[in-house]
């Protein structure tokens, strides 16, 4: 029998579609005590490069994983235990290690397809859905987004809460046209996404326009928002980066698109070519870039946001948090005082306007917390 | 929402998104039908090798068979495209610009130019290029480089399913003349490719794999030979960056030499001819914009200067293959045979 | 006064004369000033053809297409291209009709249904075919038209378009100028049949032979055949036999002519003059009023020779301008 003092470091699987990822070096040397929460590598995927954080803490014992090397998702990479297991012990915990064979992740897909379609009133919308827990989450992405970046956090957050993460319209994969594009259009068809799947009420976590949205939804229908938990939003003050939505809209290139999205994190090296690519092939699908600007035009105008919802938000009692990433430079951190007392606010350090990716583990403890408090 | 589709079918469907959106684009070319005036079925073929099959039952006769006679439909398409239509006409095999080129090269491309900018010539000639069928010389050419030379004509030629449906919608929808390549050995290649429309707009290269060792550029079939080739050079710890040019007119200077300019070494593959060909025109361009940052003379991979021969032996000695691409790459970082000799 | 024995109302037919006069006129004046060195490149005169073109013209829209060929000065003017246009265009102006890009061999209208002169033999063929094809695709009437020379109609290409008109139902008409000379290569002697009529049944269209200097002949063939494309008839092939009274381009010394020949055809088969005395025959026109109208397109031809000259030159930066919508 196994020891249950060892605890296995495997490849993580980030999001709906990583299937592998590459080691490209290790934060902890072997033998190092580590704790939780602690940065042990670095990980590359195809669409972005992060970090693996703890989850058990020990001595880390044996580093599997070379640095230049890909595995699949779940392969055992590195393995923590307390100090005084046996070497032996170890040794056995590794050779009976069962990896996952590629027949069972086919059946995972099956189980649980990693997308999900459904009609709505405004056309159809594609989400993913992940956990099983009494809480529900809706996840709402920006400008421009869509539920693939929510790929660090919507598995860390169905620990214990069904979370929903949806491409709003003109976005992702799902309808391309929106016939009111605007904030409240958005939030109207974000209330008809939630209808379709028999949401009543959810926590919305918004990032960005999708922050926004999520409080135009609060303030039109307050009954169905458990909580709102906005990242980096929009809708908190006047000020927006108006080249980097200029930037986005008109970009065709790669050459034109990757400096422009790279605004977008603290580290300009996240951007990868498979995330310009992604990027790229969304923005080429026929009618994307005409509702993206509609939107633009209609929130972002000359680079200044027409919708500061703070006031509004102010008065009403729905529990919120913020959290803004200290270097974002597309929406200034100064908003993140906006709501005053109202709002609990957490500025993280050393992270951009995606900082639920660069600072994942964070972001998603902040978030699990906002979820779980009593209402 | 995207599948995985073959590149022949891809072509099929921008074809078929592009003539239900717009009611002028017309498809013209020698049995993309099949069976006209015959008394069988019609649709018989859909083109020799398939690709515009079931089309003619959507759009019926804005589908024509055509008389073997390329001149003078490929004359007709351009004809009708300076009149408002934006016909597709199908040159089977691109070896047949032989009987038609005067209408290409001398009509279509010269229009816009020779009427002072006030002509539009928005036709596609789609035709099939490359060698790998066992076809023979006269139906295996690339000849990318004789429509790359004349000035007025868009020469695309994707190497893939997704590209193959972007850059054809792109080309219908351009308002210039556009010879659209299909290398015929990639036909069957499948990929994720989305139902929706979407344009990949000319001029933008695709950076398929990141290194910084040494930078590979091809465009169709032998992309996919640079692939093969950088998997096989990650073997020995050399990363090359592999760039697909999807478009030869225009071509995308701009990726090369940012590319090279960071590893240094360039190596062009061509399945066209050496002399005068894509791979001799970036060389030349590389040495002129970024001679200081190369490390090392640049290497050209490309077919030999003979036709293409039919005896499957020879033919594939023919086709560039993984293997030179790698070892023209070892050149340029100063690795000889007798290195490899050494560490084998 | 006589009852108007032809189908034309004075109007047009006056207004048909005037079309034959500033052909020649404008081709005239351009042998004078070619000779004095004026302009550039080279070109090819339509004086002694002006029945033809304009017979045909008169039949047709703006939004029916002609392709031309390298002698497309009389098809210009006849399908209502702008005179000052076009010699601005011979001038290599900027004001010329294609902004000083295509010369003499390439002037091009489209908005006035002119594909434009081609300066390659027989191109015209399969670019009308196309030209008919839209026409017949948005069923609205309009046809297409090709003129070629004899020495074209040996051409492969517009030998393919025969075939593909017949084939495909097209509404166009294949108009064969023969003018008895390919460059200076005898008709009789490098096309191998002896009647156009026998080409066209070979093809399975009608063909009709017409003398080309007669303009009230080219006039009722060209209604018929046309008429008969409009209607879904399917094309045809028109032979006009026509009288060249300059070389195969300005400075061709024609010593493979006929002594006397060209004299002959000034004298006897003239178009102008022939069409004149008939009017006059009818008495639909007085010489006064023909005077009145040579003398306003002689102004008109001076007029354009005049802005010509003084137009703008393109820019250097003209040389790089219009190869591609976008690049």
């Amino acid at each position: 029998m196994l020891n249950e003092r060892i605890k296995p470091i495997v490849m993580p699987k980030w999001g709906l579609s990583m299937s592998e990822g590459k080691v490209t070096g290790w934060l902890k040397e072997p033998g190092s005590p580590i704790s939780i929460g602690d940065e042990l590598l670095e990980v590359e995927t195809d669409k972005i490069t992060n970090v693996v954080e703890a989850g058990e803490s020990g001595i880390l014992r044996r580093v599997l994983g070379e640095p230049g090397n890909i595995y699949p998702v779940k392969t055992l990479i590195a393995v923590v235990a307390d100090p005084d297991v046996p070497e032996d012990d170890i040794d056995a915990f590794i050779a009976s290690y069962a990896a996952p064979s590629g027949d069972e992740d086919e059946e995972d897909e099956d189980a649980a397809p990693r997308y999900l379609f459904t009609e709505t009133a405004v056309g159809t919308i594609r989400y993913a859905r992940r956990g099983e827990g009494a809480a529900r989450v809706l996840l709402i992405h920006g400008f421009g987004g869509d539920l693939d970046n929510w790929l660090f956090n919507i598995d860390a957050l169905a620990e214990n809460a069904t979370v929903y993460a949806l491409d709003l319209p003109g976005h992702g994969q799902s309808t391309k046209s929106l016939p009111e594009a605007s904030l409240k259009g958005l939030a109207a068809a974000t209330r008809a996404f939630m209808e379709a799947v028999s949401i009543d009420k959810a926590h919305l976590v918004g990032h960005s326009m999708g922050g926004a949205v999520a409080m135009t939804l609060a303030l039109e229908a307050p009954d169905s928002v458990a909580s709102l938990s906005l990242i980096c939003p929009a809708g908190l003050g006047q000020e927006i980066n108006g080249n980097y939505i200029d930037g986005f809209v008109s970009a065709a290139s790669r050459r034109e698109l990757k400096p422009v999205v790279e605004n977008l994190f603290a580290d300009p090296g996240l951007v990868s070519r498979q995330m310009i690519d992604d990027l790229l092939k969304y923005k080429r699908l026929d009618g994307v870039n005409d509702t993206l600007r509609a939107l633009a035009s209609a929130m972002f105008d000359d680079g200044t946001q027409q919708d500061v919802l703070a006031g509004s938000i102010k008065d009403t009692d729905i529990p919120r948090l913020v959290v803004w990433g200290e270097l974002d430079r597309v929406i200034p951190v100064a908003h993140a005082s906006a709501l005053d007392s109202a709002a609990r606010v957490e500025v993280i350090p050393n992270a951009g306007h995606m900082v639920q990716m660069e600072a994942s583990g964070k972001v998603n403890a902040l978030l699990k917390e906002q979820i779980g408090r009593k209402a | 929402m995207s599948r995985k589709i073959s590149m022949k079918q891809a072509i099929n469907e921008a074809l078929d998104l592009e003539m239900s959106r717009d009611p002028t684009v017309i498809l013209m070319g020698e049995d993309i039908v099949g069976g006209t005036g015959a008394p069988g079925e019609k649709d018989a073929w859909g083109g020799v090798l398939g690709v515009t099959k079931g089309l003619y039952g959507k759009h019926g006769d804005r589908l024509m068979d055509t008389p073997l006679s390329e001149s003078a439909y490929i004359g007709a398409a351009i004809g009708a495209a300076t009149c408002g239509l934006r016909p597709v006409a199908e040159l089977m095999f691109i070896d047949f610009m032989g009987v038609c080129f005067d209408q290409i090269f001398n009509q279509a491309a010269k229009f816009r130019y020779m009427f002072g900018g006030k002509a539009e010539t928005p036709v596609v000639i789609r035709g099939m290029v490359g060698a790998g069928f066992r076809a023979a010389a006269q139906h295996s050419q690339m000849l990318t480089p004789i429509f790359t030379h004349v000035p007025g004509l868009k020469v695309v030629c994707p190497s893939n399913a997704y590209d193959a449906k972007g850059l054809l919608i792109q080309s219908i929808r351009d308002n210039d003349p556009v010879i659209f390549c299909e290398h015929k050995a990639l036909y069957g290649f499948e990929m994720d490719v989305p139902r929706e429309s979407y344009a990949i707009p000319f001029g933008e290269a695709n950076v398929l794999r990141d290194g910084d060792d040494v930078t590979l550029v091809s465009y169709g079939l032998t992309v996919h030979r640079a692939m093969a080739a950088a998997e096989i050079l990650a073997q020995e710890k050399i990363e090359a960056e592999v760039i697909d040019l999807r478009t030869l007119s225009p071509i995308d200077r701009d990726t090369i030499i940012d590319s090279v300019e960071r590893t240094g070494r360039l190596v062009v593959i061509d399945e066209a001819h050496p002399r005068c060909n894509i791979a001799t025109d970036i060389s030349a361009h590389v040495c002129q914009h970024a001679f200081g940052a190369l490390k090392a003379g640049v290497q050209m991979v490309t077919a030999p200067h003979t036709p293409v021969p039919f005896s499957p032996v020879l033919e594939d000695l023919y086709i560039p293959s993984a293997e030179a691409i790698a070892a023209a790459a070892r050149r340029t970082m100063g690795i000889t045979a007798a290195d490899q000799t050494v560490a084998a | 006064m006589l009852d108007n024995p032809f189908p034309l109302n004075k109007t047009d037919l006056l207004k048909a004369y005037r079309t034959m006069r500033t052909i020649r006129e404008f081709e005239e004046r351009l042998h004078v000033d070619f000779a004095k060195g004026d302009i550039p490149g080279f070109v090819h005169l339509y004086a002694g053809e002006e029945a033809c073109a304009t017979g045909i013209m008169m039949h047709l829209n703006d939004n029916d297409r002609i392709a031309s060929t390298h002698r497309g000065h009389g098809h210009c003017i006849a399908k209502g291209v702008d005179v000052h246009e076009m010699m601005a265009e011979i001038y290599g102006r900027a004001t010329g009709a294609c902004r000083g890009k295509g010369g003499s061999m390439h002037i091009a209208d489209l908005s006035k249904g002119m594909m434009g002169a081609n300066g390659i033999l027989g191109a015209g063929g399969p670019l009308a075919c196309g030209a008919a094809l839209a026409a017949k695709h948005r069923k609205d009437g309009g046809v297409g038209i090709t003129f070629v020379g004899d020495g074209a109609s040996n051409q492969g290409m517009f030998l393919e378009s025969l075939n593909l008109a017949a084939v495909w139902n097209l509404p166009v008409v294949f108009v064969v100028e023969n003018n008895g000379y390919a460059e200076a290569t005898a008709m009789e002697w490098a096309v191998s049949c002896d009647s156009y009529i026998d080409r066209a049944t070979g093809f399975g269209l009608p063909g009709v032979t017409v003398d080309g200097t007669d303009f009230f002949a080219v006039h009722e063939a060209a209604g018929e055949i046309i008429r008969r494309a409009r209607e879904g008839g399917g094309p045809a092939l028109l032979e006009c036999k026509m009288a060249r009274f300059y070389g195969h381009f300005e400075g061709d010394a024609q010593t493979y002519r006929a002594k006397g020949e060209i004299e002959d055809l000034r004298a006897n088969r003239d178009c102008i003059k022939l069409m004149a005395a008939r009017l006059k025959e009818a008495g639909l026109a007085a010489q006064e009023e023909l005077d009145v109208i040579d003398q306003e397109v002689a102004a008109l031809i001076e007029d354009a020779v005049r802005a010509a000259k003084a137009a703008p030159l393109p820019q250097p930066a003209d040389l790089l301008q219009d190869v591609y919508v976008a690049y």
